[in-house]
């Protein structure tokens, strides 16, 4: 990565929910830039806004002031259908319960987003077959989520994740509902990933050992960036775990 | 996005749950079927009484005693007609008749042996039958010296010769109408099965016989005898009209009616006998339809919530299928194609179901019912109309969950 530009720009966002009588601040005042490429983990204990932040770079929720530049698009005032259409040409998700449709096999999964993004059938079914193969899936194409273990089914939700080509990807505590030894496959498969198509990912999690397989730290708490490191080293998929001394950087 | 995959989806989805879709169908099935199985009993009754009212003859014209039309009576003056105003009216009217008959009717009870059944009398004369196009099964019809001399002989309507003489042949056998003694010399033609007023159930007697020996002090009136019609039949379609004012400037001198006084008699040509009855049937047709299209209406209340549940419980894909960026539109599209499936395909076999049933009253011969392409059509549209309507309620709310809140609903 010779040139860095910049794909996310946040500045000075907050988010205000009105609560019965009660207002909650989820994000208060929240500066954010990550380049293009970077692989980035978000952390944080619940309550912190670390999902509410995830939200709006997701492009599922706006603001309630601050701005918000992805890829060079401003998407703090969008409509529903403005968002729903930047969701689907830039970005990609991984969720903690994978969030597949049981009925379907793992190709028409794949080839939901492109079906909404209006790719023509015969590209589709490329594409999706692409996806799949990149994620390792090549001999599951058909088999329908209930027929795949927890570790496939998160590979079929990362492939749909990257069939659209997004701009980012973001995961949403992906390993949390995988044991440890699955959840170390996927960790590896995300580094994979991004070696090979430098993607630029953010990563939801509240685990330091598994954010500590990133490039950089972002640490949240009560609405606001408690701190923001550069990690040297990341951990490769598959180290032993430190010991929670290590891990923790307070 | 396209419409095939949005039909994809969608049968995927009901295929999911087969009871669930087959039983929400069932309102719409139920509702379509009794739509066009009532329409077309209602039709059929229809079809078989404009068959029978054309059958008596389209150029034949009936004068009845009151006036018939709409609005309260206004009342007095005398409202009968009487055998010298049959008189009057043939001897008048010679040219544009082919024939003209007086009729008295009343009800009477008829004995053979031990079967005992109450039916109409006709006292009339032998023009009648012709008129009327009745024909002889069995024997014949009076002949004028019967007529004239009062002989106690009857013919009998098929339906009313089936149901005292069973199989037997009734010609030459003796029967009591009203206890008198008469003898059956034929049996009419069977002239259709359904329908009011059935010339299959008549018992036809001598008018002057009639007026001797059954109909007694209620025929007649200050010593004239009364009767309950005159039939004529014109010679053409053509001249119906100028036989009809014939009539009226004849009847209104003999009722001595000033020119300016209403008249007291109708005279009705086949072609009124046949709107009015239509336009009866025709209501009686399209209450049926109504009472059928409430409980439409009450399957595409079922669809509705069925729909409801379905959304609230497809919500976590809701909010996927926005996440991976579907637009609002799409998710609409999805629901409202659910639906629609539903209520056409409950069309397609609510139409089969009432075709079906249709056919099994036709089976038990008491009208022939007869589905139109009209009342299939409009069940059908009506079934549309109730799934786009019913439909667009929840495809909407689906549309409108917030991608955020969706994905986070358990």
């Amino acid at each position: 990565m010779t040139t860095m530009t910049t794909m996310i720009e946040v500045e000075n966002i907050t988010k205000v929910y009105q609560m019965g009588d009660t207002q909650v601040r989820a994000l208060d005042g929240v500066d954010l830039r990550i380049e293009k490429g970077e692989m980035t983990a978000i952390m944080g204990p619940s309550g912190s806004g670390k999902s509410t932040l995830l939200a709006i770079l997701g492009c599922l929720d706006v603001p309630t002031s601050g701005v918000y530049r992805l890829d060079g698009e401003n998407a703090e005032r969008l409509s529903d259908d403005q968002l729903a259409s930047v969701r689907s040409r830039k970005i990609g998700f991984v969720f903690q319960q994978f969030n597949l449709l049981q009925r379907t096999t793992a190709l028409e999964n794949v080839m939901m987003p492109l079906s909404y993004a209006g790719v023509n059938g015969k590209t589709r079914r490329e594409r999706a077959e692409q996806a799949l193969s990149k994620v390792g899936l090549d001999d599951r194409m058909h088999h329908r989520p209930n027929e795949l273990s927890g570790g496939q089914q998160q590979r079929v939700a990362i492939a749909r994740a990257l069939v659209n080509d997004p701009a980012i990807v973001l995961a949403d505590e992906p390993t949390g509902a995988l044991d440890s030894k699955t959840g170390t496959e996927i960790i590896r498969l995300f580094q994979q990933l991004h070696r090979e198509y430098g993607q630029t990912v953010i990563y939801v999690t509240h685990d330091p050992f598994i954010a500590r397989h990133t490039g950089r730290v972002v640490r949240m708490s009560d609405g606001k960036i408690l701190s923001d490191e550069k990690i040297a080293e990341p951990l490769e998929a598959g180290a032993p775990r430190p010991s929670e001394v290590a891990l923790g950087h307070q | 996005m396209n419409l095939i995959e949005n039909f994809r989806i969608a049968l995927r989805a009901l295929a999911a749950n087969k009871l669930r879709s087959a039983l929400t169908m069932l309102g719409i099935i139920i509702g379509v079927g009794s739509v066009v199985a009532l329409m077309a009993i209602g039709n059929g009754a229809t079809a078989g009484i404009t068959a029978q009212v054309q059958g008596i003859g389209s150029n034949l014209l009936t004068v009845m005693p009151g006036r018939l039309r709409q609005g309260p009576n206004q009342g007095g003056g005398q409202a009968a007609l009487y055998y010298s105003d049959y008189q009057a009216l043939a001897k008048t009217i010679t040219a544009g008749v082919v024939g003209i008959a007086p009729a008295y009717q009343a009800q009477a009870t008829v004995t053979f042996e031990t079967e005992t059944k109450s039916a109409t009398i006709i006292g009339t004369t032998a023009e009648y039958a012709k008129l009327r196009n009745y024909k002889p099964a069995l024997g014949r019809f009076p002949n004028a010296s019967e007529e004239a001399g009062g002989s106690r002989v009857t013919v009998l309507g098929w339906q009313a010769a089936e149901d005292l003489f069973g199989g037997v042949s009734p010609v030459g056998r003796p029967i009591k109408i009203n206890g008198v003694l008469f003898t059956v010399v034929g049996v009419i033609e069977e002239q259709g099965s359904s329908g009011f007023g059935s010339a299959d159930d008549l018992v036809m007697v001598p008018l002057s016989t009639g007026y001797d020996k059954i109909f007694g002090a209620a025929a007649t009136e200050g010593g004239k005898k009364k009767v309950s019609n005159i039939i004529m039949s014109a010679t053409s379609e053509d001249v119906v009209d100028s036989v009809i004012v014939q009539v009226e400037r004849t009847l209104r001198r003999q009722h001595k009616l000033a020119p300016t006084k209403e008249l007291d008699f109708t005279v009705l040509s086949q072609a009124q006998l046949l709107s009015t009855l239509g336009a009866i049937t025709g209501i009686l047709t399209t209450f049926l339809g109504s009472i059928a299209a409430i409980s439409l209406l009450v399957g595409g209340i079922g669809i509705m919530n069925i729909m409801l549940v379905s959304v609230t419980e497809r919500t976590k894909e809701i909010g996927l299928r926005k996440a991976v960026g579907a637009k609002r539109s799409a998710i609409l599209m999805q629901f409202l194609v659910e639906t629609l499936i539903l209520s056409l395909l409950g069309g397609v076999i609510g139409i089969g179901l009432g075709v079906g049933v249709a056919a099994l009253v036709t089976a038990t011969g008491t009208v022939t019912a007869s589905v139109t392409a009209s009342s299939v059509a409009l069940a059908f549209s009506f079934a549309a109309a109730v799934g786009l309507f019913f439909g667009l309620y929840p495809a909407y709310r689906a549309s409108r969950l917030r991608p955020i809140e969706a994905l986070r609903y358990e």
